[in-house]
């Protein structure tokens, strides 16, 4: 499989010219498809971006992003060599995908799961020959097309992401991969990602985004739809680790069914900016949610979650740690909500954000919320702010750590808690790393 | 090799309040050295300012550390990390809580470095089959649990479990001077046993070149009676007043501070100033 050419993409833009282009270069689509794609780009054109006026945007201020430097994927010209994958570090994996600018570059799965029914591939290819499967997939939507003017231009133009589709009873023991690269000035990565465990089935997917080069700025808009089904159990994991120059806007939602589990761990380096919207519906009862966030910002980056707890059944537990290093002028968003309905019942729910502040001129906005409709429940939330405390680091220096060597202590201590959380060795270890590196940079006070 | 830390005229300013106001001491590797004095004295802040805690400042006065053969290297100029590596411990009375971090993880590489005073970031550690040993051995002197280790550094400890953990950091780290600072409060008559036996036991084989200089920083003299003081200092409104040997901190333990407050009346009215101060910021 091939891929666009940064020179290819000056020529195309997200207009009416450039969707149709889009919609040329995929004429094996199925019909069901291309119409959903028509009505989004139809919906897309004719609706507002969002503004500071809305809540959920009220602190994330896009006015300097411009949809008219960045183009469709087309999926020609030639592949890029990128950097090494940061999940699959040592790690025997049971399928592997990677994509360069919204397009499969490779696509692997073990034999005996693809035997078992297991689906797993780049989803632009996969819709062609699992276009029954996955119309009714589509049809659930999970994440709405039409929430807000990115998802609607996700919902025209996706062209890379991937699907998992995990058959009733089938337990994949290892971890399967997926990598997105973008390489190029102007490139997007628009991936709309499907997951569906059906009944008693377990996986674990680490997914992971890079840039091939620190300068280009790219665009991702993405959308994840993630179904676990009765007694299903999932772990997933997605690495955000654009460069600082990229743009990643995103709408991200599970459901989960009877009994079924969620660990679902976020790491956040990258972007310039980057708005997420990260849900979790408890549908059935006796479900429960693990999320783990982990963000480390330098420079100027913005990055905004807004993560959202639905319990619409009794007897489930979720349970949300998001921790934030921030350093320089780097500012972080957490918008957190627990919404009960009546229904739910015997909720277990707990939210969480602490923020370790590197730098003063860094900022860290921390906004939890509660919406509960049912009687009996437990739904408990906090959030920290602090600094990396001087006498901390004296402490550790009179013990013969130079500071530089304190601080990054100090650092990796704070994101100790959210990584004991965290089930799977290669990725506690490549969290780790990724974010050591960068407090390497710390100067002094 | 460092043979004697040398302390002169010690001015030390917290918040630009003087708290140590001329001090001396000199202290050589092999004596054990008992500092005692009322609240607001400046027993703490006298080791806060030799460790180098960047809120102490030192307006006048040196802290040096003087070799065998007479060289003197200026304490003043190191930052805290330099003064460990130099040979310089204190164990605190309330020392920081690390979250996250594993007090074995903290230790190897503390113990790394201090052992290998050069040694840059991101250089071997100790082998850690070296150190497991060598750190079970130590806690075993000091009846320590080794599940302890796995837990986050001061995160949660009683106060004698901080003590504790004090205390084998000194045994690891093996320093040439250490401090003290009332090692002995909070612990049970049992611990503070246990402390005083494991600081003479360290104190005598902490280095292959020569023993701990000691500086024990206390109210009680139990932890003296086996760590028996070649010199007891008192000190009163940030000057030591007077000095003498353990029959002074028998004297002091028994019958307090009066007689000292009564002999040097200058010194008694500026302590009590600051102590009223220190309960005011209280």
């Amino acid at each position: 499989m091939t891929a666009t050419l940064p020179a290819d993409m000056q020529a195309t833009r997200f207009d009416a010219a450039g969707f149709e282009a889009l919609l040329a270069a995929r004429p094996g689509e199925p019909a069901w498809l291309t119409e959903r794609r028509r009505r989004s780009w139809e919906a897309f054109e004719a609706a507002p971006w969002p503004s500071n006026k809305d809540e959920e945007w009220m602190r994330t201020d896009i006015r300097l992003f411009k949809l008219d430097k960045f183009g469709p994927s087309l999926g020609a010209a030639e592949s890029i060599v990128g950097e090494q994958p940061l999940l699959s570090n040592g790690v025997e994996l049971g399928g592997r995908v990677e994509a360069l600018n919204g397009v499969a570059t490779l696509s692997e799965l073990d034999e005996d799961l693809a035997a078992q029914g297991v689906v797993f591939g780049g989803l632009g290819e996969a819709v062609t020959c699992h276009s029954e499967k996955l119309e009714k997939a589509f049809a659930r939507e999970v994440v709405s097309p039409t929430y807000d003017r990115f998802a609607m231009l996700n919902d025209a133009c996706w062209t890379g992401g991937v699907v998992l589709h995990v058959p009733k009873g089938v337990r994949i023991e290892k971890p399967l991969h997926a990598i997105a690269r973008m390489a190029g000035a102007g490139a997007s990565d628009f991936g709309k990602t499907i997951i569906v465990l059906e009944e008693g089935a377990e996986a674990t997917l680490l997914m992971e985004t890079a840039s091939t080069d620190a300068e280009s700025a790219g665009l991702h808009n993405g959308t994840i739809e993630i179904v676990v089904g009765r007694n299903a159990k999932l772990r997933y994991v997605n690495l955000q680790n654009w460069n600082n120059r990229t743009w990643h806007f995103a709408h991200q939602k599970a459901v989960v069914g009877r009994e079924g589990q969620l660990q679902w761990t976020i790491g956040a380096l990258g972007a310039r900016l980057a708005k997420v919207n990260q849900r979790v519906a408890l549908t059935g009862a006796d479900a429960e949610a693990q999320v783990n966030g982990a963000m480390f910002t330098q420079g100027k980056q913005h990055l905004c979650y807004n993560t959202h707890q639905h319990h619409e059944a009794p007897y489930c537990r979720s349970d949300l740690l998001y921790k934030n290093a921030l350093q320089d002028h780097s500012r972080t968003v957490w918008r957190g909500m627990i919404q009960v309905d009546e229904a739910g019942q015997r909720t277990d729910a707990y939210q969480r954000n602490d923020n370790l502040m590197l730098a003063a001129t860094a900022r860290a906005d921390s906004i939890p919320g509660l919406e509960i409709e049912a009687d009996d429940v437990r739904c408990t939330h906090g959030s920290t702010s602090g600094r990396v405390d001087d006498t901390m680091i004296f402490y550790a220096m009179s013990r013969g750590y130079t500071r530089q060597e304190a601080v990054r202590m100090i650092v990796a201590g704070f994101f100790q808690q959210v990584f004991d959380r965290i089930t799977i060795d290669s990725v506690r270890e490549a969290l780790g790393e990724a974010i050591g590196q960068r407090v390497q940079d710390l100067p002094n006070q | 090799m460092s043979k004697t830390l040398r302390i002169k005229n010690l001015h030390v300013c917290v918040e630009g309040k003087p708290i140590l106001n001329g001090v001396n001491l000199t202290i050589n590797r092999g004596e054990t050295h008992a500092l005692m004095g009322p609240n607001g004295s400046g027993k703490s802040t006298l080791g806060n300012a030799v460790m180098g805690h960047p809120s102490y400042e030192v307006t006048d006065g040196t802290i040096e550390l003087v070799d065998a053969d007479g060289t003197v290297t200026n304490v003043l100029e190191m930052d805290a990390s330099e003064r460990a590596r130099a040979g310089l411990f204190m164990a605190f009375q309330r020392p920081m809580a690390i979250p996250g971090v594993k007090l074995a993880d903290f230790m190897r590489h503390a113990t790394s470095n201090v052992r290998n005073p050069d040694r840059k970031e991101g250089e071997g550690l100790i082998p850690m089959r070296e150190f497991r040993k060598e750190l079970k051995d130590k806690m075993g002197h000091l009846r320590m649990d080794l599940d302890f280790a796995r837990r986050y550094v001061n995160d949660g400890f009683s106060g004698g479990e901080m003590k504790r953990a004090e205390i084998l950091q000194m045994a690891m780290l093996k320093p040439k001077f250490a401090i003290l600072d009332e090692t002995d409060s909070g612990l049970d008559v049992d611990a503070v046993k246990l402390a005083s036996e494991s600081i003479a036991e360290i104190s005598a084989d902490a280095a292959a070149d020569g023993a701990m200089g000691v500086l024990i920083i206390t109210h009680h003299d139990k932890l003296l009676e086996r760590n028996t003081p070649d010199f007891t200092h008192v000190i009163l409104g940030g000057r030591i007043v007077e000095t003498g040997g353990v029959e002074l901190a028998k004297e002091l333990h028994n019958d307090g501070y009066d007689r000292i407050r009564a002999a040097y009346p200058e010194a008694a009215k500026l302590n009590s100033e600051m102590a009223e101060e220190d309960a005011v910021t209280v």
